[in-house]
């Protein structure tokens, strides 16, 4: 068994990024994730691991820096929160173009603008439909506890390595700043220079005589050599759809309804299954862990065999999209959602369940 | 013709005093011609490959007309977002510290959209180099007005010269980074005449000479022309940059071994 | 006696004609053809034997196009 430890959920893919190898970490405060860096600094892995750690000048600044470590085969990271990762979304694009692997966390705040400092989950279309330019997608992952937080830190960058793709790690307020108990991963080394440069073929780390120079870049004037990379990209994304799919299913052996929810407001539907099933309602809860790839097959073949489906989501309706596109048209499937900060109470998702699918 | 004065006597490779450095790429470069980006170009991989360095050096291309210098630079690079390669070049030399980093950058990437990522990069005391390229204008995107545009100059966003009270004064990059503790080395080039093109090539080997000693930034401006934007011949336009913009921009150091070895920057005089 | 004679080689197809390289030549050796290269630029050429190999061409020219031979040669 691992090390067990109390730990927020900022804290814990903090230790987690620095027990995975991470070799850099870059980031600008924001609420309420800068516990992530704050964390960092003070475990100082830069004396131990060699781990660097830079409060950068903005959120643009950090994310360009990530390109830079990620363009030269580094396993870097960056955290922030809704208002930060909207300033980032130009390195992601880039990164997704030129096909660099990087641990993005967001720990995500109530939008639009400068929003509130509580929780939400209102950045789903972002990470999930690409908030940059072009066309991209990037693995996001949802986690719904402390220990995904750290799970999802060595996850994500196993994930952004094996496809060369940014990853990100689709938190909220509420995962990022609750204290849970951890087991954590006995802490990996460090590649060194010479088994990343025999790992990655591709960065940039200094032409010796026998290879070619390498260019890492998103640019092709050429047309038709942009539609090449396009077209690389979306082989890449179909693999990534095929393998990398997450989900937790609960209590839906015999369910009539289910609950679909991701993070924080999966956590909710958790108990209120319990209070349902309390009042003899067959209720489960469908859980995708990976928002892309999205579990289309899975929640396709769940279509099959319940009565209706409520998407539980603390924005005001985004993944319910993606449920439907892949339910399909032959059960009754709404949204129930609170914003603003607003964590919605196990009782109050039971009666929207209640009021907008078994009796609506 | 030329074979007519051709001295076949001495075309001997032994015999060669100057050619093209093997760590510029065998293509043509994608610059107008005359364009001073060639010559720098040419100047900091004749360094590189003088210091032994190619493969132990990373560089960072921007986005202007020099976009695709890691087309044309036989080192490995990565091409930045614009204005951010000091931000990429931060992350390279901090996780690579026995690589010698450099960012290439022109006056709109650098000095307007990349003021924060230049500033803050100067200010942390970053152990890596960075080439400014200043020639007073958005030259790929087609002549518009840049932060290092000179008063009353005429560019496709300024048809009628650029009026500083509209449109804001011409920023001397070179000088305000010359105040930041973090920079070592700051000076002002240029490349349109032989001595001009040696003085920035021994410039360009004080800067990797400073990456040794991690010292903190060496920053070089090169003043340098547009003819294409200036709308006039390459000559010409050598004569322009001469008159007009060496008044404003004057060449020389500025910061030597971390200290101002020039009096404080005039002031611009409308 | 020994002399200093130079002789350059220019790389024609990829001249682009900007003519910096005439402008530095302190023995005005290079000028310009009226003829174009495949690229449609006048290129420069070697009009008289007055080359010493002092580089000034070579060093300034943008493009890199010009290589530099330099040898000593008994005078006549």
């Amino acid at each position: 068994m691992g090390e067990l430890r109390l730990m927020k959920g900022n804290e814990a893919v903090a230790e987690a990024a620095i027990r995975a190898g991470c070799d850099g970490y870059f980031g600008y405060p924001i609420t309420p994730q800068s516990e992530i860096m704050e964390y960092l600094m003070a475990m100082k892995p830069y004396e131990t691991t060699g781990m660097v750690v830079l409060q950068a000048e903005s959120e643009t600044a950090s994310v360009n820096m990530l390109y830079g470590g990620a363009g030269t085969g580094k396993m870097v990271m960056t955290s922030s929160s809704s208002p930060g990762i909207s300033l980032m979304q130009e390195g992601i694009s880039y990164m997704a173009g030129a096909e660099l692997p990087a641990l993005l966390v967001n720990v995500t705040r109530g939008g639009p603008g400068l929003g509130t400092i509580q929780p939400s989950q209102a950045d789903y279309f972002q990470a999930v439909k690409g908030g940059g330019h072009g066309d991209y997608k990037m693995i996001v992952l949802a986690p719904a506890s402390v220990q995904e937080m750290a799970d999802f830190a060595k996850l994500g960058f196993e994930l952004a390595f094996k496809y060369r793709t940014p990853v990100m790690i689709l938190s909220d307020g509420a995962i990022g700043q609750m204290m849970e108990k951890v087991e954590l991963f006995d802490p990996i080394a460090r590649r060194t220079d010479a088994e990343l440069i025999a790992q990655c073929p591709w960065a940039a780390t200094g032409k010796p005589k026998n290879r070619d120079h390498i260019i890492i870049t998103s640019l092709d004037l050429d047309p038709a050599g942009q539609e090449r990379v396009n077209l690389k990209l979306q082989a890449k994304y179909r693999q990534i759809e095929k393998d990398e799919v997450r989900y937790e299913m609960i209590s839906c052996e015999d369910a009539e309804y289910v609950f679909v929810a991701f993070g924080l407001s999966a956590r909710i539907c958790q108990k209120s299954i319990d209070i349902a099933r309390a009042k003899g309602i067959k209720v489960g809860l469908f859980r995708p862990i990976t928002l892309y790839p999205f579990p289309v097959k899975q929640i396709a073949e769940l279509a099959k065999k319940v009565k209706g489906m409520l998407v539980v989501e603390m924005n005001a309706g985004q993944m319910i999209e993606d449920v439907r596109l892949a339910a399909g048209c032959s059960l009754k499937i709404e949204h129930y959602g609170r914003f603003g900060g607003i964590i919605p109470a196990p009782d109050e998702v039971v009666r929207a369940m209640e009021n907008q699918i078994i009796g609506g | 013709m030329e074979e007519q004065f051709a001295k076949l006597d001495i075309r001997k490779n032994e015999n060669i005093v100057y050619k093209r450095t093997d760590l510029l790429v065998d293509r043509p470069l994608s610059y107008c011609p005359g364009c001073g980006h060639g010559t720098v170009h040419r100047m900091l991989m004749e360094t590189l490959e003088e210091m032994g360095l190619q493969d132990k050096t990373i560089g960072v291309s921007p986005v202007g007309c020099s976009v695709l210098a890691y087309d044309f630079m036989n080192i490995d690079m990565l091409g930045a977002a614009h204005g951010r390669a000091p931000a990429l070049a931060t992350a390279i030399k901090r996780m690579w510290p026995d690589r010698f980093v450099f960012t290439y950058q022109g006056d709109g990437d650098l000095a307007a959209i990349g003021t924060a990522e230049t500033i803050h990069a100067c200010n942390r005391g970053e152990h890596f180099t960075m080439i400014f390229i200043n020639n007073g204008i958005y030259g790929m995107t087609g002549g518009q007005m840049a932060p290092t545009t000179l008063p009353n100059m005429r560019t496709s966003t300024s048809p009628y010269g650029r009026d500083t009270n509209i449109m804001g004064f011409p920023l001397k990059m070179t000088e305000l980074v010359a105040q930041l503790p973090g920079t070592y080395y700051v000076t002002r080039q240029a490349v349109h005449t032989p001595s001009a093109v040696r003085k920035t090539k021994k410039a360009i080997r004080k800067a990797f000479e400073n990456q040794k000693n991690k010292t903190g930034i060496s920053f070089i401006e090169v003043v340098s022309n547009c003819n294409s934007g200036w709308k006039m011949t390459p000559v010409q336009s050598n004569k322009w940059m001469e008159e007009n913009m060496f008044p404003f921009y004057p060449l020389g150091d500025i910061k030597i071994d971390g200290v101002l070895v020039t009096p404080k920057a005039e002031t611009v005089k409308v | 006696m020994a002399k200093i004679k130079g002789d350059i080689v220019i790389n024609v197809e990829r001249c682009k004609g900007c003519e910096v390289c005439i402008a530095s030549c302190p023995f005005s050796t290079i000028a310009m053809t009226k003829e174009v290269n495949g690229k449609g630029y006048h290129y420069a050429v070697k009009v008289n034997d007055d080359c010493t190999g002092c580089m000034n061409c070579a060093i300034v020219c943008p493009d890199g196009v010009i290589t530099v031979y330099r040898a000593k040669v008994m005078a006549e």
